[in-house]
């Protein structure tokens, strides 16, 4: 069913930003992000509530994912993070890819082939090797995660070795007690989420194409060294951490690509 | 189809009725014999006249007093068994005799050392392999059983007795995967969990004539709702095949979780499952030969290698019509964590889709389980 006039809204609750993406027949015509704080019915009221404000509410399918995609009831649809990501990383460079999306909760390895999700793996119940790992890291050395990222960009990675964010921070702990720079810390955090993703890729088996999606996307850092790691080039673009809420907009429209703006 | 017929007795509600099955027995002055694991040949316990009691763990609750004695980094299923009985609450391992092991896996083996220290555990030697040598081995093995047996009991068992055990304990597999085999049509005509829960629960009903009454009433009770009301009318929901390790401990994690989201589980290649009974003991052959011969048979992943495992894979995809197969690993089993590689190849080369969840009795995971069961449907969404 086609909607007159209306809009295919997509929105992943991640468990640190949510983001929405908003599409009409032809194009992406709005994308925006919020915290998503404590409470997740909350933030789907807020979501909604900005929905209403731009007039896209009025007539609209609604598709939602993330890890707090519950609590938006407002919903046609639930859709898991996984096929999402799968979705929306097809979209983003029609390439026969594995997605790899570093979020806020976990780690997800996707292979794709024609916008469809072939297998996938997850990472295990540890926070090592995902973006809470740097948030974690970023509060202990008194930084953004911005400032995290452009830190680690002029930095020397130190070695962190431990398998477990509880001890990890205990090693990054007594860098700081050893009066290291604040950089190479950093650089050593990002470092360390890398070679985690890396072997968790690795051990899943790359294909030649590799997206990166979900909130790292954002670190060209991060990308830089992730592509050593994996001996292979990421791509990735600025529109990819928009990819899970893309891909649950993209379902919500029943199509599997969609023009996307230039100037992303 | 996630229905369950309203006098269904759930796993802990049958493990209950056989503490008193038990203690009946055992106040009657009857035997019983604590077992783990389907290699070992029920038969000989029954021509000896003693009851089989499963001594196989599914519950996280005795696992921290286990971990005092053994690594955390091990099997739920050997924790939890070993946990139950240092801490004196297993009324099966209670009321057994002595207890009969295996050394399928390493965990197993070594913790039964520990085992021993609390009750005598005897220990067949069980060979890893199929060959002719293993096969002898493995014969002698068996006969050592029948010569504990009777030197603990202080009688004598005949070959007829034996006899009569494997024609009894054959009309018992018969009976079970026939049920089992209610899996094969289309739609589904009971839930996977129903098939699970009830095969497990049988385990602790000691009457083998009973067992196969009420597994055969069930049957008969689905079959003809089935040709009644559902027969033709074709369900699209995903069917799946469930392998691995025993599931009997991850049962509402996996089976229940993925039937409720929109699944229907319908095989089971696993030691609770139709693996150790697709193949009946050869009931015209001497009976150590034939008795050695169906154990040794049994696709276990600590049979190396274990090609027949992948083939009769390959066989219940086709036959139970699977769209796809999920592999559940528990914790630090490596065997099978290391033979996943090959059930993937097996499934992909198939052309369906596979999920491999490793993890252990704890509800830790319970919702990153249930997002990927949720992805892994969607990617088979017809």
């Amino acid at each position: 069913m086609e909607i007159e006039n209306g809009y295919y809204i997509g929105i992943d609750i991640g468990s640190t930003a949510s983001k929405t993406i908003v599409l009409d027949e032809k194009t992406v015509v709005d994308a925006f992000t919020l915290p998503t704080g404590w409470n997740g019915r909350e933030t789907a009221q807020g979501i909604y509530e900005t929905l209403l404000k731009k007039g896209y509410a009025a007539s609209m399918r609604c598709v939602a994912t993330g890890y707090g995609r519950i609590c938006v009831d407002y919903a046609d649809k639930i859709v898991t993070e996984i096929t999402c990501h799968g979705r929306g990383g097809w979209a983003l460079f029609h390439k026969n890819s594995t997605i790899i999306d570093v979020g806020g909760q976990d780690t997800k390895i996707i292979k794709v082939e024609n916008g469809q999700v072939i297998d996938f793996l997850m990472n295990d119940k540890c926070a090592a090797g995902t973006g809470k790992f740097i948030e974690v890291m970023a509060t202990r050395l008194g930084a953004t995660l911005e400032e995290m990222y452009q830190m680690a960009e002029s930095g020397n990675a130190l070695s962190i070795s431990a398998m477990c964010t509880v001890f990890a921070e205990s090693e990054v702990i007594s860098h700081i007690g050893a009066g290291e720079k604040r950089e190479d810390i950093a650089a050593g955090v990002i470092d360390s989420v890398a070679s985690k993703v890396s072997n968790l890729a690795m051990r899943f088996g790359i294909t030649e194409h590799i997206v990166l999606t979900g909130g790292l996307s954002g670190s060209p850092y991060f990308v830089k060294i992730l592509s050593q790691k994996l001996g292979s080039s990421v791509i990735t673009d600025s529109f990819a951490r928009y990819a899970g809420a893309l891909g649950a907009a993209l379902i919500a429209a029943r199509k599997n690509t969609i023009h996307l703006p230039n100037n992303r | 189809m996630m229905k369950l017929p309203e006098n269904f007795e759930t796993y802990a509600e049958a493990r209950k009725a056989g503490f008193l099955r038990m203690k009946e027995i055992k106040d009657n002055g009857g035997r019983i014999v604590g077992i783990f694991c389907s290699f070992v040949p029920q038969e000989l316990l029954m021509a000896a006249g003693a009851a089989a009691a499963p001594l196989c763990a599914f519950s996280d609750e005795p696992i921290p007093a286990a971990e005092a004695h053994l690594p955390r980094n091990l099997c739920p299923l050997i924790k939890a068994s070993y946990g139950f009985a240092l801490t004196d609450t297993c009324p099966y391992f209670y009321f057994s005799d002595f207890i009969v092991g295996e050394t399928t896996c390493d965990g197993k083996r070594k913790m039964f050392e520990l085992m021993n220290e609390i009750k005598e555990t005897y220990v067949m030697q069980l060979p890893h392999s199929k060959s002719e040598a293993a096969l002898e081995l493995w014969k002698a093995e068996i006969i050592r059983l029948k010569e504990k047996l009777e030197d603990f009991y202080g009688i004598t068992i005949t070959e007829e007795q034996i006899k009569e055990a494997i024609r009894i304990k054959n009309k018992e597999r018969n009976a079970m995967l026939g049920f089992l085999e209610l899996g094969k049509l289309n739609p589904a005509p009971l839930s996977g969990y129903e098939l699970g829960t009830r095969l497990d629960g049988l385990g602790f009903n000691f009457d083998m004539e009973e067992r196969c009454r009420i597994i055969e009433e069930r049957t008969k009770e689905v079959y003809e709702d089935w040709k009644k009301n559902y027969e033709g009318k074709e369900s699209n929901r995903p069917r799946i095949l469930v392998t691995g390790c025993p599931n009997s401990g991850v049962r509402d994690k996996i089976i229940k979780a993925v039937e409720e989201m929109g699944a229907d589980v319908v095989a089971f290649d696993c030691c609770n499952g139709t693996r150790e009974k697709v193949e009946l003991v050869d009931e015209n052959m001497p009976v150590y030969d034939a008795l050695a011969k169906k154990y040794i048979n049994i696709n276990c992943s600590v049979m190396s290698p274990n090609q027949s495992r992948m083939n009769y894979i390959e066989e219940m995809m086709e036959e139970y019509q699977i769209d796809g197969v999920i592999e559940i690993i528990l914790q630090a089993c490596h065997t099978y964590n290391i033979e996943s590689h090959y059930v993937k190849q097996t499934v992909v080369n198939k052309g369906k889709a596979y999920l491999m969840i490793e993890t252990d009795y704890s509800q830790a995971d319970k919702g990153q389980i249930g997002t990927r069961l949720e992805a892994f449907l969607e990617t088979m969404e017809k």
